[in-house]
C-alpha cells in the first residue's frame, strides 16, 4: 500500500524502465559505458561496485541530475533521457541525505507536494501518514540539525516516497550511519520496499547490502557492466574473477588446467584438485581458481575427498567466535584463507579441500589482473598491519 | 533503436547543454549585468591608459598621437623611486609584522576555548569590519600625540591594525582543520614543542602563511585611508602620492597623473594575479564563517 | 594557566594598543570640544548646523543605493560563475579586476569615460539617443558610479563564498521532487543565502559608508557629495580641531552601527544553521 493509499500500478509505477547502451564521460574519461538494463515495475535493482565505477554516474542519469552523452532511457518505450529531473517524476535520497535545513520535517516532507500544488489538506494528509511510516511524527517540529543519522536518514526516505514517486533511487543512502544502524535501516528499507511496491534503484559499495536488499544486482567496474542477476546467481556464480573477487572468493589461486571438460583437473601446487570451470580455458593454459574462504575445510590426513587435497602450513589464526579465520601458506608460497572449526595453531600442517563445484576456474582477465592481484596483497597487510596493535591492546 | 542510432550521441548531449546554459532568465540577468560591468570597466580604464600614452587629447575620441614619455615624466616628476621603495618597505614590514603576531595568535584561537573567546574573537573582527577612516581619525590623533604620525614607524603601525586581525581570521579556520592528533603523534614519536612547531606545524602552515601574506600585501599596498592619516612627505605609500598628485595638479599634466595611476594599477594587478595563484578568489574578503567549495 | 592561551596575549595587547585605546581616547576627546561649551558643545555643533547635519543624509543617500547595486548585481552574477565552466578563471580575475584601480584611476577614469567629450557621452551622441551630454561627473552619479565599480568584486566575492557553501545536492534534491528552476531558487536557494546577503549588505554599507577619496575627486565635495568622512577629516586634519574631528568619526561610527543593526537585527528572524557544506 502506498502513503495515500491507491494501489500501485495506478498512477504511481510502471511497466517497465529500460536504459539502452546508456553513457556517460567526463570529458575524455569514460565514467558510465554503455549500460543496457531493464527495471520492470516493483523491482529493487542494486548496483553495485567500488568508488568509482560508475554507479553514482548511473543513477545520477536515471535521476536527470547529469546528462547523457549516449544511449537513451525509457519508460514504457517513451524517450525521459531529456526531461529535466523536476518533470520526471522520480524520488531520490541522497547520499549525505539533502536534507533542506531551513525547514523543519515536516516542511522537507511536504517540499514535493507543494510544488506539485496538493491541495493543502490532502498533503498535510499524506506528510503524516509518510511521516509516521519512518517512525517520526513525533520529530515533525523539528529542523534537521536536531536530529541523528538514523532519524535524517528517514526524514530523507519519506522526502523521497511521499510523492509516490515512480521509481525512487538511493545512493549510498546507509554510508554515512555506523555499522548497528545500518543494519536497522536496511531492515527498513526492505520492510518500506515490500510495504509500499515502489521500484526501487539502490546504489552501493557493500555487496553485503546489495545481496541482502536488491531482487536484482548490477555489477559495475570501470563504468562498465560485469554481471546482471539475482543475489543468488551472482553469489554462487559470478560471470568473471573481478565479480568472484568482489563477492568474497577471497582466494584466487594460480592454477594450471591439467584435464578437460566442465569440471577440469588442476594442478595448484604440486597437487591436483578439481574445479568448475566457467570461462572455457583450455587444457595445458594456465588460469585461476575463485574459491570463497568458508568453503574450505580442514580435512583429515589419508581422508580422500572427490575434490583432491591440498597441503598447506598455518600462519596466522584469528579468533571469530564459533570458528577462526585462518592464513595458511601453500608449498608454492601462495597464501589461502579458510575458515575451520577445528582448533588450530600456527605452523600446523594441515590437509585442506573444497567441493569442486565451489572451486571457479577463470581465464586471465583482460585488464586489471595485475592490478588485482596487488590489490589483494595491500588488502592483507592492511589487515594485519590494523590487526597487530589490536592483539597488543586485547 | 533505429531513432537512437541516428542520432549521434555527442550532439545530443551538445544540445542538451546549449538548452541549459541559454534558455534560462538568470542567464540572460548575468549576461546583462556582465556586459554592462565591462563595458564600463573597460571605458574607466581605457581613458587614463590611453591618455598616459597619448601626446595631446582634447575632444577626440582617441589621443592625437602616441608617446611613452609621461612614464618617464612621472617617474621623476613625482620621485616615484623613492615611493615605490617607501611601499615595498611598508609593505613587507607590515606583512612580517603581523604574520609573526596573527599566527601565533590564531593557533592559540584555533586549538583552545576559553572564557571570553567570544569577545577576543570580536577584537579581531572589529577593525575588518569598522571602516579604516573611523578608527583612522582617532588612532592618527593618537599617533600625533606620541609623535609617531608623518614616520614610516606610524604608517606600518597603523596599517598592523587591520592587518593583523586579517592574518588571525584568515589562519584560525586553515589551523582549524589541521586535525590536532598530527601534534599529539609527533609528541608520542618524542618530539618537544619546538620540533612540533618547526618540524611538524610550520611546513602545514606554510601555504596558510602564504595566502594570508599576498592577501595583507595587497590590501596594504591598495590602503588609502591609514596611509593618507598618518603618512608624512616621506612615508607615503604609491596610493597616497598619487592622490596629493591630483591634489596638488595645479602645475601638473593629467598624462603623468594618469601615467602614474596606471602604474599603480599595474602593480596592484600583478599582485592580485599572484594571490589568485595562490588563494581562492573568495578569501580576498574577509570570511565571516568557513567556506567550502563544491567541484 | 595554559601557555598556549599566551600565544594569543601580543595580537590582543596590540589591538588593545592601537584600535581600542584610540578609539576610547577619541570618544574622550569629543567630549572635550576645543572652544570649551560642555561636553556635548561638539556634537551640539555638528547638529544644529545644517550643513553638517546634512552629511549624514548625503552619505546615506550614496551608501545605500551603492550597497544595495552591489548586492542586487552580484547575486546572478555568482549564480553564474559557481560552477566549472571554461574560462572560470579569467572571468573571476576580470571581475575582481577593480580592485587593483584604487580610487584615483577609478576618479580619472571615470572624469574623462563620463565627461562631457567622454566615450560615454560620445556614443549616446553618436546613436542619437541624447542631444545634451549627461552631466555624469562632479556630482552625485560619478560618486555613485565609482562607489559601484570599487564596491562590486566585495560584494561577488562574499556572495559567490555563501553561494558555494550551499551543499548543491539540496538544489538537485529539490529538483527531483519537482521544484522547477525558479522554484528552487524561491524556496530553497534564496532562504539558505539570505542571511548571507544581509551580512554582504552590511559589509558593502560600510565600506560605502565612509566614502572619501572618490567623493573629493569625482563628486561636488562642497555640495551634492559632502559626505561625512570629509567634514570629519577637514575637522581633525585641517582645521586642527581633533575633538570635533573625533565626534565627526563616532557620529559616524553610530549611523553605521545603527544600519547594520538593523539589518542584522532584521537577519536574526531568518535561518542562520548550517547550509549543507560537505559532511
Amino acid at each position: 500500500m502506498s502513503p495515500s493509499g491507491s494501489s500501485p500500478g495506478s498512477t504511481s509505477s510502471f511497466g517497465s524502465l529500460c536504459c539502452e547502451r546508456v553513457s556517460r564521460s567526463f570529458g575524455r574519461q569514460r565514467a558510465l559505458h554503455e549500460l543496457d538494463l531493464e527495471i520492470r515495475g516493483g523491482e529493487f535493482v542494486a548496483l553495485l561496485g567500488p568508488s568509482g565505477c560508475g554507479k553514482s554516474t548511473a543513477l545520477n542519469c536515471l535521476a536527470g541530475l547529469l546528462p547523457l552523452t549516449g544511449g537513451a532511457i525509457l519508460l514504457d518505450g517513451e524517450r525521459i533521457d531529456r526531461l529535466a529531473p523536476e518533470r520526471r517524476g522520480f524520488g531520490m535520497v541522497f547520499q549525505n541525505y539533502a536534507l533542506f535545513p531551513h525547514m523543519t520535517v515536516r516542511g522537507n516532507v511536504a517540499f514535493g507536494l507543494k510544488m506539485a500544488r496538493v491541495p493543502k489538506a490532502r498533503a498535510r494528509e499524506r506528510t503524516d501518514r509518510a511521516l509516521e511510516l519512518v517512525h517520526l511524527t513525533a520529530h515533525a517540529h523539528k529542523r534537521p540539525g536536531q536530529l541523528s543519522g538514523g532519524q535524517q536518514q528517514r526524514v530523507a526516505i519519506a522526502r523521497a516516497v511521499v510523492l509516490e514517486p515512480r521509481l525512487v533511487l538511493m545512493d549510498e543512502p546507509l554510508s554515512n550511519l555506523d555499522a548497528a544502524l545500518r543494519l536497522e535501516m536496511r531492515t527498513e528499507i526492505r520492510r518500506l520496499h515490500q510495504r509500499l511496491g515502489l521500484t526501487t534503484v539502490y546504489v552501493t559499495h557493500d555487496q553485503e547490502e546489495a545481496l541482502s536488499l536488491a531482487d536484482r544486482l548490477v555489477v559495475l567496474r570501470d563504468g562498465r557492466t560485469q554481471q546482471i542477476g539475482t543475489p543468488e546467481e551472482v553469489y554462487a556464480r559470478p560471470a568473471n574473477r573481478y565479480v568472484a573477487g568482489f563477492m568474497g572468493y577471497r582466494n584466487m589461486l594460480d592454477v594450471t588446467v591439467t584435464g578437460p571438460g566442465p569440471t577440469p583437473a588442476l594442478t595448484l601446487a604440486g597437487s591436483r584438485i578439481t574445479g568448475t570451470d566457467r570461462d572455457g580455458v583450455p587444457v595445458g593454459e594456465r588460469a585461476t581458481a575463485a574459491v570463497r574462504p568458508e568453503d574450505l575445510e580442514v580435512v583429515p590426513d589419508g581422508t580422500p575427498h572427490p575434490g583432491g587435497t591440498l597441503p598447506a602450513t598455518v600462519e596466522v589464526v584469528e579468533y571469530h567466535g564459533r570458528e577462526l579465520a585462518v592464513q595458511a601458506r601453500l608449498s608454492d608460497g601462495q597464501a589461502l584463507h579458510l575458515r575451520t572449526r577445528e582448533r588450530l595453531a600456527p605452523d600446523d600442517e594441515v590437509r585442506v579441500a573444497a567441493p569442486p563445484e565451489r572451486v571457479l576456474v577463470f581465464g586471465p582477465d583482460d585488464a586489471g589482473d595485475a592490478d588485482d592481484a596487488g590489490e589483494d596483497a595491500r588488502g592483507d597487510s592492511a589487515t594485519y598491519a590494523g590487526k597487530r596493535p589490536k592483539a597488543v591492546s586485547a | 533503436m533505429a531513432d537512437l542510432l541516428e542520432r549521434r550521441p555527442t550532439a545530443r548531449a551538445k544540445e542538451v547543454t546549449r538548452r541549459r546554459r541559454w534558455g534560462r532568465p538568470g542567464t540572460w540577468i548575468a549576461a546583462a549585468v556582465f556586459g554592462f560591468f565591462f563595458v564600463n570597466l573597460a571605458g574607466v580604464v581605457g581613458v587614463p591608459l590611453a591618455d598616459s600614452f597619448g601626446t595631446r587629447w582634447f575632444t577626440t575620441w582617441l589621443p592625437e598621437g602616441w608617446t611613452t614619455k609621461w612614464y618617464g615624466a612621472a617617474w621623476r616628476e613625482f620621485s616615484l623611486g623613492q615611493v615605490f621603495w617607501t611601499t615595498a618597505l611598508v609593505s613587507v614590514l607590515v606583512v612580517a609584522v603581523s604574520v609573526l603576531i596573527g599566527v601565533p595568535a590564531a593557533y592559540a584561537l584555533a586549538r583552545r576555548s576559553f572564557p571570553g573567546k567570544k569577545l577576543v574573537l570580536l577584537l579581531f573582527l572589529l577593525p575588518i569590519l569598522v571602516p579604516p577612516l573611523t578608527y583612522g581619525i582617532p588612532l592618527a590623533t593618537v599617533l600625533y600625540k606620541f609623535h609617531l604620525a608623518g614616520t614610516l614607524t606610524g604608517v606600518v603601525l597603523a596599517n598592523l591594525v587591520p592587518s593583523v586581525p586579517f592574518v588571525v581570521l584568515t589562519m584560525t579556520p586553515f589551523i582549524e582543520q589541521i586535525d590536532p592528533r598530527i601534534e599529539a603523534a609527533a609528541r608520542m614519536c618524542g618530539a618537544r614543542t619546538g620540533s612540533v612547531l618547526l618540524r611538524v606545524l610550520t611546513p602545514l602552515l606554510v601555504p596558510g602563511i602564504l595566502a594570508a601574506s599576498v592577501l595583507v600585501l595587497v590590501r596594504t599596498v591598495g590602503m588609502f585611508e591609514l596611509t593618507f592619516l598618518t603618512a608624512g612627505p616621506d612615508s607615503q605609500t604609491l596610493v597616497v602620492a598619487l592622490y596629493y598628485a591630483v591634489f596638488s595638479a595645479g602645475i601638473r599634466t593629467q598624462q603623468s597623473i594618469d601615467a602614474m595611476a596606471v602604474m599603480y594599477t599595474l602593480s596592484m594587478l600583478v599582485l592580485l594575479v599572484i594571490a589568485l595563484r595562490f588563494v581562492n578568489p573568495t578569501q580576498l574578503v574577509t570570511r565571516v564563517k568557513e567556506e567550502h567549495t563544491h567541484p | 594557566m595554559d601557555r598556549t592561551l599566551l600565544l594569543a596575549a601580543p595580537g590582543v595587547a596590540f589591538l588593545l594598543l592601537l584600535f581600542c585605546y584610540p578609539f576610547g581616547y577619541g570618544l574622550g576627546l569629543s567630549f572635550q570640544p576645543k572652544d570649551g561649551g560642555g561636553a556635548l558643545a561638539n556634537y551640539r555643533r555638528f547638529f544644529d548646523d545644517p550643513y553638517l547635519r546634512e552629511t549624514i543624509w548625503i552619505t546615506l543617500k550614496l551608501a545605500v543605493p551603492a550597497a544595495l547595486v552591489n548586492c542586487l548585481a552580484a547575486v546572478p552574477v555568482a549564480f553564474r560563475t559557481r560552477g566549472p565552466f571554461r574560462g572560470r578563471r579569467l572571468i573571476t580575475t576580470l571581475l575582481v579586476m577593480p580592485i587593483t584601480l584604487g580610487t584615483v584611476l577609478t576618479a580619472q577614469g571615470l572624469l574623462g569615460y563620463l565627461g562631457p567629450n567622454g566615450w560615454l557621452n560620445k556614443a549616446l551622441r553618436g546613436i542619437g539617443l541624447i542631444d545634451q551630454p549627461l552631466e555624469l561627473v562632479h556630482n552625485y552619479w560619478g560618486v555613485l558610479a565609482s562607489l559601484i565599480i570599487t564596491g562590486f568584486p566585495f560584494a561577488y566575492l562574499l556572495t559567490l563564498s555563501y553561494l558555494t557553501g550551499i551543499d548543491p545536492s539540496l538544489e538537485q534534491a529539490a529538483a527531483t521532487l519537482g521544484a522547477r528552476r525558479a522554484q528552487r531558487f524561491r524556496y530553497v536557494l534564496l532562504p539558505l543565502l539570505a542571511p548571507g546577503l544581509a551580512i554582504t549588505f552590511c559589509l558593502s554599507f560600510v565600506l560605502a559608508f565612509a566614502v572619501f577619496p572618490s567623493a573629493q575627486l569625482v563628486g561636488d565635495p562642497r555640495g551634492e557629495t559632502h559626505v561625512i568622512s570629509i567634514e570629519a577629516y577637514q575637522a581633525a586634519f585641517q582645521k586642527f580641531d581633533y575633538a570635533l574631528g573625533s565626534a565627526i568619526a563616532m557620529v559616524m561610527a553610530a549611523v553605521m552601527l545603527a544600519v547594520v543593526l538593523l539589518v542584522l537585527g532584521w537577519r536574526s528572524l531568518l535561518y542562520r544553521g548550517a547550509t549543507g557544506g560537505k559532511g
